[in-house]
């Protein structure tokens, strides 16, 4: 018993130990990354990827998966670099639209109780498609508000830390504290045990979906700002990268069993493996491929927790 | 009659069907292209899409979580090997194709192994091989550009009576896969494992062994894909099974194949792989562009899907 006490605590502990994995050998090589500076450079990028790994992590949370959120993430930045700055109205419109057709697909994907895969994978051609018709060719220029908020650099802490740390804290205690995200999470787990306790499903999977796109828009507003122009295949990479950190972070496909903290640190040692990799000089042909073998080592961790709770 | 068209309303695959035909019709009607010559096309261009569509069914087909997200690095490194091995010459055609398919079975083999031996879910497995394999790739073929031998080139878009060769070839391989999966014991494994793996592995099937050959066809019917692809092409690329990836995971399902696993369907793979072609080509002969063709490209898998129903039971 104290045995599987113990292996739950290291499971919870794998998304730490995996980050550590990656940032005590990039400290070590270049100590210049562990400074105020360094630490904003390395983990600017991490921040987009965060939120969109959120916004997985709610479909995950109740056994769906999201292949659009990358095309959905690049279409929210195309539309902040091309609609906004010209009408701020129009802008908003647009983003609050995409979030309600994303609850709307939630709503679809339930009442025909259609596979979340298929009905995502069409939805992503729709995104892009949309894009290029808001952006035909690369470029754009964010709004200089969200330019400055994104280099906004605060004192002692630098800001994707602070951001990182808060959005995980406040969706920890949303969803894994608060009744209702008991709710959506029990969607996952068993669905019609939430439904036969008077719950409508219907609004659990328009909820989640909602939320989903709300990060999403939140995820391609922060790359708009920090990258300041888009193209419609921006953030192709967040679709898969996105699942891995969810995973990464100890979550599961099935049983609405997902961790929004260990999200948010997948998702930073999911974009710091990368410059990890130039640090240490692997061959460009080769760094693709190393990144696959990290995210197998750091997976495989996951073996002995999960054949001891067997 | 009713009783045929209630049979046909009964198979999963005629919605993929209706689609295609549909979308010739409007072809046709809008006397943009000949019907004939439309049709060719369409199949040839189908091909490559049903051989990795059959793989990624199977793969599909036993059970939740498996999916197949090697297929585009397999098909590239696939291309490069019989590419290379051929290296321009006939004689070298069989021993190239060898190659490619060997290799993809190595890279099924691997596939099965993460998910097995490390207990990593299936689509974080494939994902992660298929960034090493595609890094396999691009060291291998740095600096490659081998022409594919002039008669394999031809092979690929041969005729006989307006129909492709390859095509008769890949309605051969659909029509053995689905006796495969009717009446052999492999095939009926794949089924049952998909529809309770716990019964099938009590029931005395080899869970394992049957899920090993699967992936491991999978990624060999990829790497074949992509040695005919580089030889229909002139010449293997990187980015030259990118738009596989999606594209295997919507002619299964909009094929009719169930996505919680345990219901595959043949058919419905040729189907689907033509809905999408012609798709596309129609609102390419229209003049769309290229932003609105792919919102309505994305429109129409949703509709599709959602006239054709979803899981009934779950």
């Amino acid at each position: 018993m104290n045995n599987i006490a113990f292996l739950r605590v290291l499971r919870r502990c794998l998304p730490v130990l995996a980050l550590m994995i990656i940032l005590v050998p990039t400290f070590s090589i270049q100590p210049r990354t562990l400074s105020y500076f360094g630490l904003n450079l390395l983990l600017n990028l991490a921040i987009p990827l965060v939120f969109a790994t959120l916004a997985q992590m709610f479909i995950i949370a109740v056994n769906d998966l999201d292949l659009s959120i990358g095309a959905f993430v690049s279409l929210a930045a195309c539309i902040t670099v091309r609609v906004i700055p010209e009408s701020a109205v129009l802008g908003v419109c647009a983003l609050l639209m995409a979030i309600v057709a994303y609850s709307l697909m939630g709503a679809l994907i339930h009442i025909r109780n259609l596979p979340s895969i298929v009905v995502t994978l069409g939805m992503s051609f729709v995104w892009l498609g949309f894009s290029i018709l808001i952006l035909p060719r690369p470029g754009g220029n964010a709004p200089d508000w969200l330019q400055t908020a994104a280099n906004y650099q605060p004192p002692i802490v630098p800001l994707p830390i602070i951001v990182a740390a808060a959005i995980g804290l406040i969706v920890h205690f949303g969803l894994m504290r608060s009744s209702y995200g008991t709710i959506l999470r029990g969607t996952g787990g068993n669905a019609r045990a939430i439904a036969r306790a008077g719950w409508s499903i219907l609004s659990a999977k328009m909820i989640t979906y909602g939320l989903a796109g709300l990060f999403g828009v939140l995820s391609g507003l922060i790359l708009a700002g920090i990258t300041t122009s888009a193209d419609a295949n921006l953030a192709d990479r967040y679709t898969l990268l996105s699942i891995a950190a969810v995973i990464l972070g100890g979550g599961d496909f099935v049983g609405g069993r997902v961790s929004p903290t260990g999200a948010v640190l997948g998702a930073i040692t999911m974009t710091l493996a990368g410059s990890f990799l130039s640090f240490v000089k692997v061959s460009t042909d080769w760094q693709i491929g190393a990144q696959g073998i990290i995210l197998i080592i750091v997976l495989a961790g996951r073996v002995i927790t999960i054949r001891g709770e067997k | 009659m009713t009783r045929v068209l209630t049979w046909l309303r009964d198979q999963p695959w005629i919605w993929s069907f209706l689609g295609a035909l549909t979308v010739w019709l409007v072809i046709v009607l809008a006397h943009t292209q000949g019907g004939g010559a439309t049709l060719t096309m369409t199949l040839n261009f189908s091909v490559f899409f049903v051989i990795v569509g059959i793989g990624q069914m199977l793969v599909i087909t036993t059970g939740p979580g498996n999916i197949d997200l090697s297929i585009p690095a397999t098909m590239a490194l696939g291309g490069a090997i019989a590419m290379k091995v051929m290296n321009g010459m006939e004689s070298g055609i069989p021993v190239g194709l060898l190659y490619a398919l060997l290799t993809g079975v190595a890279i099924g083999v691997f596939n099965f192994g993460l998910i097995w031996l490390l207990r990593i879910p299936p689509i974080i497995a494939t994902l992660s091989s298929n960034f090493i394999v595609l890094s396999v790739a691009i060291s291998y073929g740095r600096g490659l550009r081998v022409k594919p031998p002039e008669a394999f080139s031809d092979f690929t878009v041969a005729h006989i009576l307006g129909l492709p060769i390859m095509a008769l070839v890949a309605i051969l391989l659909a029509i053995g896969m689905a006796a495969v999966l009717a009446r052999t014991i492999y095939g009926r494994s794949v089924t049952a494992i998909g529809q309770n793996t716990k019964a099938a592995r009590l029931a005395g099937i080899k869970v394992n062994r049957t899920r090993l050959i699967t992936y491991a066809i999978s990624a060999a019917l990829s790497a074949l894909a992509g040695a005919l692809l580089a030889g229909f092409s002139g010449g293997s690329a990187l980015d030259l099974g990118a738009e596989y990836l999606m594209g295997s995971i919507s002619v299964v399902v909009l094929g009719g194949t169930s996505v919680a696993g345990g219901k595959s369907n043949v058919p419905g793979i040729w189907g689907a792989a033509m809905f999408l072609y012609l798709l596309v080509a129609m609102l390419n002969t229209f003049g769309i562009g290229m932003g609105l063709r792919l919102v309505l490209t994305g429109i129409c898998i949703v509709a599709v899907i959602t006239i054709g129903g979803g899981e009934k039971n779950r």
